[in-house]
């Protein structure tokens, strides 16, 4: 394709400053010391990560609490608060042996009180996801105070990713227990283990996390001081970027045709890593229901239609991936024979012969969130029109969005959603039939019933042997290939721009929003 | 002097006219020279004006073919621009005509309804009406036209009672003509002429309104607009800023031309003022 060409030069860029700051990074040690300077859009609600889990949020959170696993970019588990941890044979018993002589940030030391506390009291009431993932947990308990035993109900393999510091940040007992969550003044003056300290946080302007020198890893964290820049206006962070005010720009702080000008800069590096444990997945909701839609062969003709090699180069730069199925490729389970839907309008346009399309329009639903997705609904529906499939956009606002995916008023609609590290708990919520129901843009709004695809997500969320799990996952992925309930368009890039001087930035599968623990400031 | 001699003699009105009929005819010949659709992506993105032979315009942001978007954005707006005045001028001269007629309470009610839409801003109130009925071209000529016919109303209400009294009014009363003749056969065509040269400003204020919802993204999305381009464009004007300037010239010299028109219809409808300039 010759928009290639175009990109070729942003590319090599891009190769060439993943090349230098790996040498770069293994050649020098850390050097400690130094503020680094970030961007945070937009603003966000709060800082108690146990209460609110926005990505904002937890993008600077992530500094202050901490959980007992973090993830590497495989999303194997490495040790954080837990030293090491054991799973019982039969994959129902996880023991945790806690980190000896952490502290709180206010000197009270961290117990495995606190571990039960957290997950059993907490989180339970106030986190949603983390509380379904806890509905297969039978008991935690803490044998003594470096110790705790989660007993699950029956094995559930993905439990072992639950650790993550959005999901189960560690709370503290001493300050939390018998309040009020929600009213507690500790929220306003986050108390957590992290290597940074809460400090200040002008409202609108910027939130100050100062290093924790108590922190139980020796020598870590590096840096002295980070300080989040609240800018509101996109084209601003990328001049504050540019004059470097700002050394960091967290993925989505600007607009993706800046991306190329803002990473060409000198000094200035791009990585799509740390996204791997949160896979955002781009998609169109088909309804399944009703209309040219509920046809599996008109479906498949909008995966032949659709040239998303385009939309990857041209609308995002070329960054993410595009999809090759409903698994994300990040992800074990993902089925690596399936070579995806090719861009093949004579064959889109054959499908629609043969089902009979009788040029009944259908409505296609832009997902609100700036020019980017504009754009992209446009580069579709030319790709729908091209091979005779007769479009009518609707435009509307965020909660007009919600509010016809929630009451299924919709033909084809754009969306995206994280598939986290394991379909249990990211994937298995678009397609089982359980999760059909008015009200919410997030479960399985297309409709689509299939009871073979119900029984295996249930059946594999607890299987323990991983061969006879990824049998069932590879059937699942079969089925759904075949059936097209939505449009799988991309895993979608999110990169993260950074001055080259930065080290050690991005360590783990969950990116920026793990801390700067590691991170360092070359001079 | 005929009225076209008239209207001749102000060289600026022939140059708008000009202007104005070359751009009607790039809207009449856009199917013909760009059969395709405008939205169709046929190039690389980001070609500069005349970098490419074919492409005497260059690309925007997804490589679509910007000549081919300005033709049929032509169509767009020339389309709104007159149809949303027509609508306008079907609310507005008969508001007016009973109004400046009836006087008393008519005139009271229907002045007090026409205040009411005077007095909210005219882009705050088109930007509502489009997002409630979800923008489409309909709603939008809709939305334009219920925003533009106050000010026509006042001028016919204006002019109707200034002319009611006159002689030739009273004489066709008396020769027993009713309300109807003699507002639709002795009066009203006598107030034409000012409604013409503000009809044809109103069809400029149209298309920059619609050029305005469609910069904020309020424009029918299934079409190809002039203020679709710019608001498009306007987060590349670093990158690319020709794709911001090539339809706001066009915007520009289409507005501009009405304008002239307009004047140039004023004076040669109205003579005595002409010469007093």
């Amino acid at each position: 394709m010759r928009t290639t060409t175009f990109l070729r030069g942003g590319l090599a860029v891009l190769c060439l400053s993943s090349g230098l700051m790996t040498a770069a990074s293994a050649d020098t040690a850390p050097q400690p010391g130094g503020t680094i300077d970030v961007a945070i859009q937009p603003e966000p609600p709060g800082l108690m990560l146990g209460l609110i889990q926005n990505a904002p949020t937890q993008r600077v959170a992530g500094n202050i609490y901490e959980s007992l696993l973090r993830y590497d970019t495989d999303l194997e588990p490495m040790p954080q608060l837990a030293e090491s941890w054991e799973i019982s044979d039969d994959g129902r018993v996880y023991t945790f042996h806690l980190h000896h002589g952490v502290k709180w940030h206010d000197g009270e030391p961290f117990t495995a009180a606190d571990v039960v506390f957290s997950a059993d009291v907490f989180l339970r009431e106030t986190n949603p996801r983390t509380r379904a993932i806890l509905e297969h947990v039978a008991s935690i308990e803490a044998p003594d105070d470096d110790t705790v035993v989660f007993t699950l109900e029956q094995p559930f393999a993905p439990f072992i990713q639950a650790f993550e510091v959005g999901t189960m940040p560690m709370v503290p007992k001493h300050i939390y227990a018998g309040t009020d969550f929600r009213t507690n003044p500790a929220n306003n003056h986050p108390i957590g283990t992290g290597p940074f300290e809460f400090t200040r946080w002008d409202r609108g302007s910027v939130i100050e996390l100062d290093k924790n020198p108590d922190y139980y890893e020796p020598g870590k964290p590096y840096l002295d001081r980070i300080l989040w820049h609240v800018i509101p206006d996109a084209a601003s962070r990328a001049a504050a970027y540019e004059n470097g005010t700002l050394e960091v720009l967290p993925p989505g702080s600007v607009e993706n045709f800046d991306i190329p000008r803002l990473s060409g800069l000198d000094n200035s590096c791009i990585t799509e890593k740390g996204n791997e444990y949160f896979n955002p997945f781009a998609m169109l909701w088909l309804n399944d229901r009703e209309g040219p839609t509920a046809d599996p062969r008109f479906r498949q003709a909008v995966m032949y239609a659709m040239d998303r090699d385009f939309a990857k180069d041209v609308l995002w730069n070329g960054l993410g991936k595009v999809a090759s199925g409903p698994f994300s490729t990040n992800l074990a389970a993902h089925d690596e024979s399936i070579e995806g839907y090719p861009h093949d309008p004579d064959k889109a346009r054959a499908l629609l012969a043969e089902m009979g399309y009788d040029g009944t329009p259908v409505r296609l639903l832009p997902l609100p969130y700036g020019e980017t997705w504009t754009r992209w609904s446009e580069a579709v529906r030319q790709n729908l029109e091209s091979v005779g499939i007769k479009v009518e956009t609707e435009s509307t606002d965020v909660a007009g969005w919600n509010q016809k995916l929630a009451q299924w008023d919709y033909d084809i609609a754009f969306t995206y959603l994280f598939q986290y590290g394991d379909p249990a708990l990211g994937i298995s919520r678009t397609y089982i039939s359980s999760n059909i129901a008015k009200g919410s843009p997030w479960n399985n709004v297309e409709g689509y019933r299939n009871p073979e695809v119900d029984k295996l997500f249930a059946e594999a969320a607890v299987e323990n042997d991983p061969a006879k799990r990824q049998a069932m996952y590879d059937r699942i992925q079969a089925i759904l290939y075949a059936d097209v309930p939505v449009a799988w368009l991309m895993e979608l890039g999110f990169p993260t721009l950074y001055r080259c001087n930065v080290h050690d930035l991005i360590t783990t599968g969950i990116g920026l929003s793990d801390g700067f623990k590691n991170a360092w400031i070359e001079r | 002097m005929s009225f076209f001699r008239r209207f001749v003699q102000n060289r600026g009105a022939l140059v708008g006219l000009v202007i104005l009929a070359l751009v009607v005819l790039l809207a009449l010949l856009a199917p013909l020279l760009y059969p395709e659709s405008p939205w169709r992506m046929v190039q690389r993105p980001f070609l500069a004006p005349g970098e490419l032979p074919g492409f005497p315009l260059g690309t925007d942001t997804m490589g679509r073919d910007v000549a081919a978007e300005l033709a049929h954005g032509a169509w767009v707006s020339l389309l709104v621009g007159f149809v949303s005045t027509l609508v306008a001028l079907a609310i507005g001269v008969p508001l007016g005509a009973l109004a400046g007629y009836f006087g008393g309470r008519t005139d009271d009610v229907l002045m007090r309804i026409t205040e009411f839409f005077q007095t909210i801003p005219n882009f705050a109130l088109a930007i509502v009406l489009v997002a409630i009925m979800e923008p489409s071209i309909g709603s939008i000529v809709l939305a334009i036209a219920v925003v533009s016919w106050p000010p026509v109303a006042r001028l016919v209400r204006g002019e109707f009672l200034s002319l009611k009294h006159r002689e030739y009014v009273e004489a066709a009363r008396l020769v027993g003509q009713g309300h109807r003749d003699l507002i639709l056969k002795q009066i009203l065509p006598n107030t034409l002429s000012p409604v013409i040269v503000l009809a044809s400003l109103m069809v400029a204020t149209a298309i920059l309104l619609e050029s305005s919802l469609s910069f904020l993204g309020l424009g029918d999305p299934d079409t190809m607009s002039w203020g679709y381009m710019i608001g498009a464009a306007r987060t590349v004007m670093r990158q690319a800023w020709w794709l911001s300037v090539i339809p706001g010239v066009a915007i520009l010299l289409t507005v501009l031309a009405l304008n002239l028109v307009g004047e140039g219809l004023d004076d040669a409808l109205n003579p005595q003022l002409a010469r007093q300039r």
